[in-house]
């Protein structure tokens, strides 16, 4: 082999090496979920489909918020075998906050803070096997945290 | 990124370990200006992975909407003390951080 060949394929690989995580990084997160501005757009994404209303989905969050920038919130699910719980906010300009898988022994319960534009449901669903359930609850935003 | 950018606990109770994680981040939205104003680019976390000795408990994406200064609770069935917790997290513009915490 000649040394210039040797040289581009060498730099080649590295290249492939630094750039293939970064690929890997973008596949696994959900664009489009997250930048859509309608929550229906979101929940398509995310493969949502005839969802269910639940009062096993346990959902914590202040009645009132005085400063958006900082809402606490708490989702816990007592359905069998839930596998992602996703929290949406309704009126943020981009309603989709997180999304949470869960394995290997970790309960389906997260505890994170998030931002609010306005008064708005905060919507939770919950996956498990093929099913989608759903809950959501209301809080009063004093001041806009969007910015 | 320095080791200081995560504060975190994981401690036993009972059966369940609760992990608890306080992230130093910026997580800007895009949408705000600056004094001048210009638009400040959106620098947000998008990635989030927990592990339990190595294996895979906990796979978060997150948007802009989450608070400034991540905050997250979340909960393992099975750990015993001593083990190891390792939270990661990778932003939008290529950063990243781990840090470890033992199970007390």
């Amino acid at each position: 082999m000649q040394r210039r060949d040797f040289i581009q394929l060498i730099s080649g690989a590295i290249a492939f090496v630094l750039v293939a995580p970064i690929n890997a990084l973008a596949a696994a997160w959900n664009k489009a979920a997250f930048e859509t501005t309608k929550l229906i757009e979101a929940e398509k994404s995310l493969e949502i489909s005839s969802e269910k209303h639940s009062q096993d989905i346990l959902i914590t969050v202040p009645d009132k918020a005085e400063n958006g920038a900082i809402v606490q919130v708490e989702v816990k699910s007592n359905i069998a075998n839930t596998e992602t719980i996703s929290i949406l906010v309704e009126k943020n300009p981009t309603p989709l906050i997180a999304h949470f898988k869960f394995s290997n022994g970790a309960e389906p319960f997260v505890v994170t803070r998030i931002k609010m534009a306005e008064t708005s449901d905060v919507k939770v669903v919950v996956k498990a096997g093929s099913q989608y359930f759903t809950n959501a609850k209301n809080v009063i935003v004093l001041e806009n945290g969007c910015g | 990124m320095a080791s200081d950018n995560m504060k975190m606990r994981a401690q036993l109770k009972g059966d369940v370990t609760e992990v608890k994680v306080l992230m130093s981040h910026p997580m800007e939205t895009g949408r705000k200006r600056d004094d001048f104003d210009r638009l400040i680019p959106a620098h947000f976390v998008q990635l989030v992975t927990a592990t339990l000795n190595g294996k895979t408990v906990l796979e978060a994406q997150w948007g802009t909407g989450i608070s400034k200064n991540p905050y997250l609770t979340f909960r393992l069935k099975g750990a015993k003390i001593g083990d190891t917790v390792s939270v990661t997290w990778h932003d939008n513009l290529g950063e990243s951080a781990t840090q470890d915490i033992t199970v007390t």
